[in-house]
C-alpha cells in the first residue's frame, strides 16, 4: 500500500506545483504549442524561437492591451495525444486567451477541436492540411495549404524551366510532403507533361538510392523532391551521385541555412516555392533576418518565419479587438489585413492566408530570388 | 472462469468514478486533469492486455500498438460512417460501444494470426516478429487513402468521456484478472515458467499461447478504440515502434505478470510525464533556472532507469492488491 | 525485372547492408555474451558520429584532410563509443545484471531515450541536422554501368575487416575464450577464475567501439547526423542480427547485408510498401529458420 500512496504523494505535488504556476491578470496569456521533442524536435526548436522573438519585440514595444504579453510554451512531441493534452493544458489550466501553434497538422487536428469547444481563437504556423482550419471558425493558419504549392511547383517546372519529364519523390509517411507530390502530379499531367516518375521513401531513412536508381533509369527532365530541407540535402546528393544533372523543385519545407550546409553543390541548380525571400528588399523581411541572426547566432528558416508570422498576425488581431476575448479576436482575424515577413496577409472565408508565392533558386550557395507566382 | 463475484473491484472503481466526477463537476479538477485521468485509464487497459501476453503467458511482443491501431481505425471508420450518413443516429452510445467491440474483434483477428508464429519462434526472434507485423500494420495504414494514410483518419466523432473509459478499463481489469486466476490462467503461467514442463504436464501451450495473444490484441484493440474516439483522430505514427515500448516499459516498471503493478505504472508514470512538465515550467518561471521543456524527457529518462535500479522487479513485482485476488473476496 | 534488379541497385543495396552490418556487428557480440537487447546500441552510434564531428573540426584546424587525420577522427569515434557503452554498463546494466532479463531490457530502453533527449536538449548539440564534413575526399567510379564511390569500397572493407578481427578475437585470444565461457555460463566462468565484471565490460567497450565506428562512416556515407540518427539503423541492425541468428558474428554480417539488398530491391519493386516488405521477408525468413539463418537451435532444458 506504500506504492499507492507514493501515487497519491506524487498527485498532491502536481496539484500544488499547478496551481502556484497560475499567475496574475495582469499580463495577457499566449500559448504557443510546438514538437521541442521527439523527430520532429528541429522543427519545433525554430517554431519556438520565431515565437519567442515575436513576443520580445511586442513586449519591448509595451506589450498588448497595455499588458505585458507571457508566453506558455508547450512541447507537444509530434504526438496527437500529447497535442491534445496539451491543447486542454494551456487553455484550462494556464488559461491563455489565445494560441499559436501547432506545427504538424495531424497534432493541430486533435489539438483544433478543443481551441474550438472552448472558443480560444488559434492560429497554426505550418499545417498545411487543408481540413485544419474547417474544423472551426476559431482555428487560422499562417501557411499555403497543400494543394497550392504542388501546383506552383508543377507550373514553374512546365513554363520556366520547360521541362517534358518530371518525377517526385516524397516521404510516405509525412502528409505535407506527400500533399506537395500529389499536387504537382495532378497539375502535371494536367498540364499535358509526362510523369516518369513517383516514388516514396520511408520517414527517418537515409538512404534513397534505391528509389532515385529507378527515377533516374527514366531520365526526367526535373526531380520534384516535396521533403523537408534535412531530407532534400541528402536526396539531391545521392541524385547527384547517381548521374542526375538536371533542377530540383520543391517547396517551402527546402527554406533553411542548413540545405546548402549539408547539400552543398548538389543542391545547387534546385528551386523552391517560398513564401518570401531573405533578399526581399521590405524592410521587415531584412529586419526579421538581422534580428533573429542577433537573437540566435543561426539563420531563420521557414518555420521560424512562419512562427514569428503567426504571432504577430494574433496579437495585432488582439490589439485591433481591443479585449482578451476570444471571439472579439476571432472577428479580428478575420478582418486582418497586415504586412508581415512572408507577404501581406489577408485570410478567405476558410481562413486561410491568400498571399502569393515565390520562386528561390539556390545558386553559389545563396537563395536568390527568381520569380513571384500568384495563385 | 468460474467465479464472477466482483463486489470489492467494483465498489472501487465506482467509488473512484464519483470521487473524479464530483471533482470535475465542481471544478477542482479541470479539463487538463481529466485528459491525463482519460489517457492513463486508457494505458491502463493497454499495459494490463500486454500483461497477459508478456507477463502472465510469458511471450515477447514489441508491437502491442499495431493490435490498437487496427481496434482504432476499424473503429473509427464505422464512426465515421455512419456519422456521415447520419449524424442523427448516433445520439446514444449504442452504436459507439459496438463499433469498440467490432474494433476489438478486428484486433483479436490479427492477435490470432500473429499468435501463431509465436508457435515456432521464442523470445526475441519473437519479440522482432511481432515487431515487424507492428511496423507492417503501419506500412499499411500510410498507404490506404480511404483512411487517411499520412493525413490519418479523420473526423472521427468524439464518443469518449471519462464515464466511458472508467467502464471499458473496469471490464478489462475485470475479465483479465478472472482469466489470470482461473485455470486458463494457471495454464498461461506454466507456459511463462517452463513451456516443456507445462507440455509435458498436459497443458495445450499451443492453444494458451494464441489464446494469449488474441485476448490482449482484442483489448489493445478496444484501446485503440476508445483513444481515437477521445482524440478525433487516429494517426499511423501514432502506432509505432515507439509508442509499443512506452506501454512495455508500464508492464516491466509495474512488474511482469502483475496487473496491479500495470494499472499503477500507466497513472504513475502518465502523471510523471505531465508533473516533470510543470515542474519544469514552474523551475523556469520561478526559479530562472535556464532549462526548457524540452529536458522534460530527460529526466523521465533518469527516473525511468532509476526505478528499473530500485525496484528491479517493477513496483509491484508479482504480486497483486488484494482488491485484485479472487480468493481474498470469497472469503 | 531490369529496373528492379541492376548493378546499381546491388551496389546500392551492398552500401546500405555495409552500414546495417558494422552497427548489427556490435549489436550481436553485446548480445552473445550478456545476453541483453541493448536498444541503446543505435544511440552509441549516434554518440560515435558526433564525437567524430567533433574531433574532424578540432583537428583539422590544425591539420590537413589527410591519411593521419581520418585515423585520428576514427580513433576517437570508437573511443566515444566505448566509453558510453562503458559508463552505460556500469551505472545502468551491472546493477542488474544477475536480475531478470527484462528489467535490463527496460532499463535499455531508458538508456537510449536518455541519450537522445539529452543530446537534443543539450544547447551545442541540439536536435537541428548538420551536414557531416567529407573526411575522406568522395570520388565517384563507374563500374559495369553502375555508379559507384569510394565510400562503398570503404564501408564494404571496413564491416569485412572488422568481421575477421572480431570473429578472430572471439575465437583464437584469451580474452574470447573468457567472453565465449562468460555466455555460456557466468557462473560456472567465476568458478574458473575468471572476472566476470571485467570480461562483460570488455564486450561493452568493444562493441560501444564498433557502434562509434559504425557512426563514422555511415556519417561519412550519408551526411547527414542528428541526435535521432540511431533509432532506425539501431532498429535495422537488429533485425539484421537476429535474421542471421542472434550471438552469430558472420551471421549478423549476413543478415545485414540480406536487409540491404532486400529493403533496397523492394523500394525499386514498389517504393510505397517498401518497407513493410522488407519486414515480410525477414518474417518468412524467421518461419522457416526460427533461430535465424545461422543460428544454433537450441534445446529446452528442463
Amino acid at each position: 500500500m506504500k506504492l499507492f500512496a507514493m501515487v497519491v504523494v506524487l498527485a498532491v505535488l502536481f496539484t500544488g506545483a499547478t496551481l502556484v504556476s497560475c499567475g496574475g491578470s495582469t499580463e495577457f496569456k499566449l500559448g504557443g504549442v510546438g514538437p521541442v521533442t521527439g523527430e520532429a524536435a528541429t522543427f519545433g526548436v525554430s517554431t519556438k524561437q520565431g515565437i519567442e522573438m515575436a513576443v520580445a519585440e511586442w513586449n519591448a514595444k509595451g506589450g498588448v492591451l497595455g499588458k505585458q504579453i507571457k508566453l506558455y510554451f508547450a512541447d507537444d512531441k509530434g504526438d496527437p495525444a500529447e497535442g491534445a493534452t496539451v491543447y486542454t493544458k494551456l487553455i484550462q489550466q494556464d488559461k491563455v486567451s489565445a494560441i499559436v501553434g501547432t506545427v504538424m497538422s495531424k497534432v493541430t487536428l486533435a489539438g483544433a477541436p478543443i481551441a474550438q469547444s472552448s472558443k480560444v481563437p488559434m492560429i497554426s504556423p505550418t499545417s498545411t492540411n487543408e481540413k485544419v482550419t474547417q474544423v472551426g471558425d476559431f482555428i487560422y493558419r499562417a501557411c499555403f495549404i497543400d494543394p497550392f504549392q504542388g501546383t506552383v511547383g508543377a507550373m514553374f517546372a512546365f513554363n520556366d524551366l520547360k521541362a517534358k519529364k518530371a518525377a517526385c519523390i516524397f516521404d510516405v509517411g509525412n502528409d505535407y510532403t506527400k500533399g506537395l507530390s500529389e499536387a504537382f502530379k495532378a497539375k502535371w499531367e494536367a498540364l499535358g507533361g509526362q510523369l516518369v516518375g513517383y516514388e516514396a521513401h520511408a520517414t527517418g531513412t537515409t538512404d534513397f538510392k534505391a528509389q532515385l536508381t529507378k527515377i533516374i533509369q527514366q531520365k526526367p527532365d526535373v526531380l520534384y523532391v516535396s521533403d523537408y530541407y534535412n531530407d532534400v540535402a541528402l536526396i539531391a546528393k545521392q541524385a547527384r551521385e547517381l548521374g542526375y544533372k538536371g533542377p530540383l523543385v520543391g517547396g517551402d519545407g527546402w527554406d533553411s541555412p542548413e540545405l546548402v550546409k549539408i547539400g552543398g553543390a548538389a543542391v545547387e541548380n534546385g528551386f523552391f516555392t517560398n513564401h518570401y525571400s531573405p533578399a526581399d528588399i521590405r524592410p521587415i523581411v531584412q529586419d526579421f533576418v538581422k534580428k533573429f541572426k542577433d537573437k540566435y547566432n543561426a539563420e531563420p528558416d521557414a518555420l521560424a518565419a512562419l512562427a514569428y508570422d503567426a504571432t504577430y498576425i494574433m496579437l495585432n488581431a488582439v490589439k485591433t479587438a481591443g479585449k482578451a476575448d476570444g471571439s472579439a479576436i476571432r472577428d479580428a482575424l478575420a478582418k486582418t489585413d497586415l504586412g508581415v515577413v512572408s507577404g501581406q496577409v489577408k485570410f478567405d472565408a476558410n481562413r486561410n492566408p491568400i498571399k502569393s508565392a515565390v520562386i528561390i533558386e539556390i545558386k553559389g550557395g545563396k537563395q536568390v530570388y527568381k520569380t513571384t507566382v500568384n495563385p | 472462469m468460474g467465479n464472477l463475484k466482483l463486489p470489492r473491484m467494483l465498489i472501487a472503481t465506482a467509488a473512484f468514478w464519483a470521487v473524479v466526477s464530483i471533482l470535475n463537476a465542481t471544478g477542482i479538477l479541470n479539463g487538463y486533469f481529466m485528459i491525463i485521468i482519460n489517457r492513463s485509464l486508457i494505458f491502463v487497459i493497454l499495459a494490463v492486455s500486454l500483461n497477459l501476453i508478456n507477463g502472465i503467458t510469458g511471450q515477447f511482443s514489441l508491437g502491442h500498438m499495431g493490435f490498437a491501431a487496427v481496434g482504432a481505425y476499424v473503429s473509427g471508420s464505422i464512426t465515421t460512417l455512419i456519422f456521415k450518413l447520419s449524424p442523427d443516429t448516433l445520439a446514444g452510445n449504442g452504436i459507439f460501444v459496438v463499433a469498440i467491440v467490432i474494433g476489438g474483434l478486428a484486433a483479436g483477428f490479427v492477435g490470432f494470426l500473429i499468435g501463431f508464429p509465436s508457435l515456432r519462434l521464442k523470445g526475441d526472434y519473437l519479440a522482432i516478429m511481432t515487431l515487424g507485423f507492428g511496423e507492417i500494420i503501419r506500412t499499411i495504414l500510410n498507404n490506404i487513402d480511404a483512411v487517411g494514410g499520412p493525413r490519418g483518419l479523420l473526423g472521427i466523432p468524439k464518443f469518449s468521456n471519462f464515464t466511458v473509459i472508467v467502464a471499458f478499463a473496469f471490464l478489462t481489469i475485470a475479465i483479465l484478472r478472472n482469466l489470470v486466476q482461473s485455470s486458463h490462467g494457471r495454464a498461461m503461467l506454466s507456459i511463462r515458467e517452463n513451456e516443456l514442463a507445462a507440455e509435458l504436464a498436459g497443458v495445450d501451450t499451443t492453444r494458451y499461447k494464441v489464446l494469449g495473444f488474441i485476448i490482449g490484441a482484442f483489448f489493445a484493440g478496444v484501446a485503440g478504440g476508445l483513444l481515437a474516439h477521445l482524440l478525433q483522430i487516429a494517426h499511423p505514427t501514432q502506432y509505432g515502434f515507439y509508442a509499443s515500448a512506452l506501454v512495455l516499459i508500464m508492464v516491466y516498471a509495474g512488474g511482469m505478470g502483475s496487473l496491479t503493478g500495470s494499472v499503477i505504472a500507466a497513472f504513475t508514470l502518465t502523471f510523471l510525464t505531465e508533473g516533470l512538465r510543470v515542474g519544469i515550467d514552474w523551475l523556469k518561471d520561478t526559479v530562472g533556472l535556464p532549462v526548457g521543456t524540452e529536458w522534460t524527457m530527460v529526466i523521465y529518462a533518469i527516473l525511468l532507469i532509476l526505478i528499473m535500479l530500485f525496484r528491479t522487479e517493477g513496483l509491484m513485482g508479482m504480486r497483486e492488491a488484494k482488491i485484485l485476488i479472487i480468493a481474498e473476496e470469497t472469503k | 525485372m531490369g529496373s528492379i534488379i541492376n548493378a546499381q541497385q546491388i551496389v546500392n543495396g551492398l552500401q546500405l547492408g555495409s552500414i546495417y552490418a558494422l552497427i548489427a556487428l556490435g549489436y550481436t557480440m553485446v548480445y552473445g555474451i550478456v545476453r541483453l537487447i541493448n536498444f541503446a546500441h543505435g544511440d552509441f552510434y549516434m554518440l560515435g558520429a558526433y564525437a567524430a564531428y567533433g574531433a574532424f573540426f578540432v583537428f583539422n584546424s590544425f591539420m590537413p584532410i589527410s591519411g593521419p587525420l581520418a585515423f585520428i577522427v576514427l580513433v576517437i569515434a570508437m573511443g566515444g563509443g566505448g566509453a558510453i557503452a562503458l559508463l552505460a554498463n556500469r551505472f545502468a546494466y551491472k546493477p542488474l545484471r544477475y536480475k531478470p532479463k527484462l528489467s535490463s531490457l527496460v532499463t535499455a530502453i531508458g538508456v537510449s531515450m536518455f541519450l537522445e533527449y539529452f543530446f537534443s536538449a543539450l544547447p551545442v548539440i541540439g536536435p537541428s541536422p548538420r551536414g557531416f564534413p567529407e573526411i575522406i575526399p568522395k570520388q565517384m567510379y563507374t563500374f559495369l554501368g553502375a555508379e559507384i564511390s569510394n565510400y562503398v569500397v570503404i564501408d564494404i572493407a571496413v564491416a569485412a575487416i572488422l568481421m575477421i578481427s572480431l570473429t578472430f578475437l572471439i575465437q583464437r585470444t584469451a580474452l574470447g575464450r573468457a567472453m565465449r565461457a562468460v555466455s555460456q555460463d557466468k557462473d560456472a566462468a567465476k568458478l574458473m577464475g575468471i572476472d566476470v565484471e571485467r570480461i562483460i565490460s570488455w564486450t561493452f567497450l568493444i562493441g560501444g567501439a564498433f557502434a562509434g565506428a559504425a557512426g563514422l562512416l555511415a556519417g561519412m556515407t550519408y551526411p547527414r547526423i542528428q541526435p535521432y540518427m540511431g533509432i532506425l539503423p539501431g532498429l535495422k541492425a537488429f533485425i539484421a542480427a537476429v535474421l542471421g541468428g542472434i550471438g552469430n558474428v558472420p551471421g549478423a554480417v549476413l543478415g545485414a547485408y540480406i536487409m540491404g539488398l532486400a529493403e533496397t530491391f523492394a523500394n525499386a519493386y514498389n517504393s510505397l510498401l517498401g518497407e513493410g516488405i522488407a519486414f515480410v521477408i525477414l518474417i518468412l525468413v524467421l518461419l522457416v529458420r526460427p533461430t535465424g539463418i545461422l543460428g544454433e537451435k537450441v534445446a529446452d532444458k528442463i
